[in-house]
């Protein structure tokens, strides 16, 4: 299998790369439009979403990684990476633009400022608990009927799945839990999406 | 429900964890919600409101001290990005205003006048991180000590020079290295020499690096000044003065953003820098008279 990407324009690109370390999977960072076809799978890390948003424009990566999920290619974004695969935006800026993918309405910033941030057990889908934490965390505050809930805190969904992309709101790389990411490399060797030069 | 049972606010973890998200980042200084917005458009992972930038701050001269609350207020409802504000070192009560108004961050600040010149803040009591100032790692560690979730390099604020940001980046970076090279039995006399506790101190020279995010601030005025501090080893900068006292802020704000995270690509590095209009004038830190130096504000 080719390399997982992990886009690095901004946010916590590098705890994503030592968790795929952990478990043996060799990841690459991604800044330019032609990395993207040397990978299998695609993490969209946390960050700002204003500001990956911006800088995927500026750095040409928008429009071919639009095209790749639109054709089946496996992307899952943490916290900031799950607005960006959300077609719709709560509360964000008047210019911000998500890449779409999941047909979802996510909410920002949806529990707070910084001191109301939080570390938190989750179940998620078949993996059982994981210890996570939730940093100016996102909620999905509607979904589609082809979304499938993976995970819920309270009454709130806070990881969805629909074909190859995959979205959550909190960060199993800042607590060090490996078992989402596992999750996700199951999905990539499912999908052994083939890129067509 | 199980969900408040299972929820615990302001670990240490989810402190620092925000600083983790701003990393490849810019944080800009910002003086009214107008600046905020112009800050947030260029890129900017979070800005910094207060009342003067440090520029004017050393022009103006006098005691500079936490913002009105009405200001902050305003520039934290102008934007959606994380909004951090300054209290004096050791103002505890500057916090607690500040924490009641729900700042992302409190930056416990050397480019305010102390409030005390032998404590800093406990900031293991406040439930919203803090960011202070290090110009080099014994400095760095102690603030940690004290409950600090992120460090930056302090530079020399208000400046536009950048040598003595570049100098406490090396410092800081240079010492940790130094300290991974040291057998454990001599990290002993390494934590008396730094001042800093012994298990802190073992613990930075086994991962070598420090636990929490390293911003560098302090005199960056251009995307190279930017760049250059990524190369060094930053995880992020903080841009004072040196946006709002440039010709075109918007552009100028916009290009550090793109340089610090295409900060080893000469060619995107010599494209963004073109056009740009007029930095800020600045001062040489060598001309400043050591009374006028801020970065040794701080113990």
């Amino acid at each position: 299998m080719l390399p997982i990407g992990v886009l690095a324009l901004q946010g916590d690109f590098r705890e994503h790369i030592e968790t795929l370390r952990v478990i043996g999977v060799q990841a690459i960072e991604i800044r330019k439009p032609d990395d993207l076809s040397k990978i299998s799978g695609l993490i969209i890390p946390g960050g700002e979403s204003t500001v990956i948003d911006k800088l995927s424009k500026i750095f040409s990566v928008r429009e071919p990684l639009i095209k790749l999920i639109q054709s089946g290619f496996p992307v899952f974004g943490t916290c900031a990476g799950l607005i960006m695969l959300a077609n719709k935006i709560i509360d964000g800026t008047p210019t911000q633009e998500s890449f779409g993918g999941l047909d979802i309405e996510v909410r920002r910033n949806a529990f707070g400022s910084q001191v109301d941030s939080f570390e938190a057990d989750v179940e998620f889908a078949d993996s059982g608990s994981v210890h996570v934490a939730f940093i100016r965390a996102p909620i999905v505050a509607t979904v589609g009927s082809e979304v499938e809930t993976l995970a819920k805190f309270g009454s709130d969904i806070v990881a969805v799945r629909q074909d190859n992309l995959l979205g959550i709101s909190f960060h199993p790389e800042v607590t060090g839990v490996t078992a989402v990411h596992e999750y996700f490399i199951q999905m990539c060797r499912d999908a052994n999406f083939q890129h067509h030069k | 429900m199980t969900e408040s049972s299972n929820k615990n606010t302001s670990t240490p973890l989810v402190k620092r964890g925000l600083a983790e998200m701003l990393k490849g980042g810019v944080i800009m200084d910002v003086v009214t919600a107008d600046q905020a917005k112009i800050a947030e458009d260029a890129g900017a992972v979070a800005v910094m409101a207060l009342e003067r930038v440090p520029a004017d701050i050393r022009a103006q001269g006098g005691v500079a001290r936490m913002s009105d609350p009405d200001l902050i207020d305003g520039i934290i409802s102008s934007v959606s990005i994380p909004v951090m504000a300054k209290a004096r070192i050791g103002h505890f009560v500057e916090a607690q205003i500040l924490q009641s108004l729900k700042v992302d961050y409190i930056d416990e600040s050397e480019v305010l006048s102390p409030a005390d010149y032998l404590n800093h803040i406990d900031k293991w009591k406040f439930d919203v991180p803090f960011v202070c100032g290090a110009t080099n790692l014994g400095e760095g560690l102690r603030r940690i000590t004290e409950g600090a979730a992120m460090i930056r390099s302090k530079g020399e604020a208000g400046t536009g020079d950048v040598s003595e940001a570049t100098k406490h980046i090396r410092t800081i970076l240079g010492e940790i290295r130094a300290l991974s090279a040291k057998s454990e039995d001599e990290l002993y006399v390494s934590a008396k020499e730094l001042q800093a506790p012994y298990e802190l101190v073992k613990e930075v020279a086994r991962t070598g690096k420090l636990p929490v995010v390293l911003f560098t601030a302090g005199g960056v005025a251009t995307p190279a000044d930017a760049a250059m501090m990524m190369q060094l080893g930053a995880d992020g900068v903080f841009v004072g003065s040196g946006i709002f006292k440039s010709g075109n802020p918007a552009a100028r704000a916009a290009a550090i953003v793109k340089a610090t995270t295409s900060f080893n690509d000469p060619d995107v590095l010599a494209q963004v820098s073109r056009g740009l209009g007029e930095a800020m004038v600045g001062i040489n830190v060598a001309d400043l008279p050591a009374p006028h130096r801020l970065a040794e504000r701080g113990w």
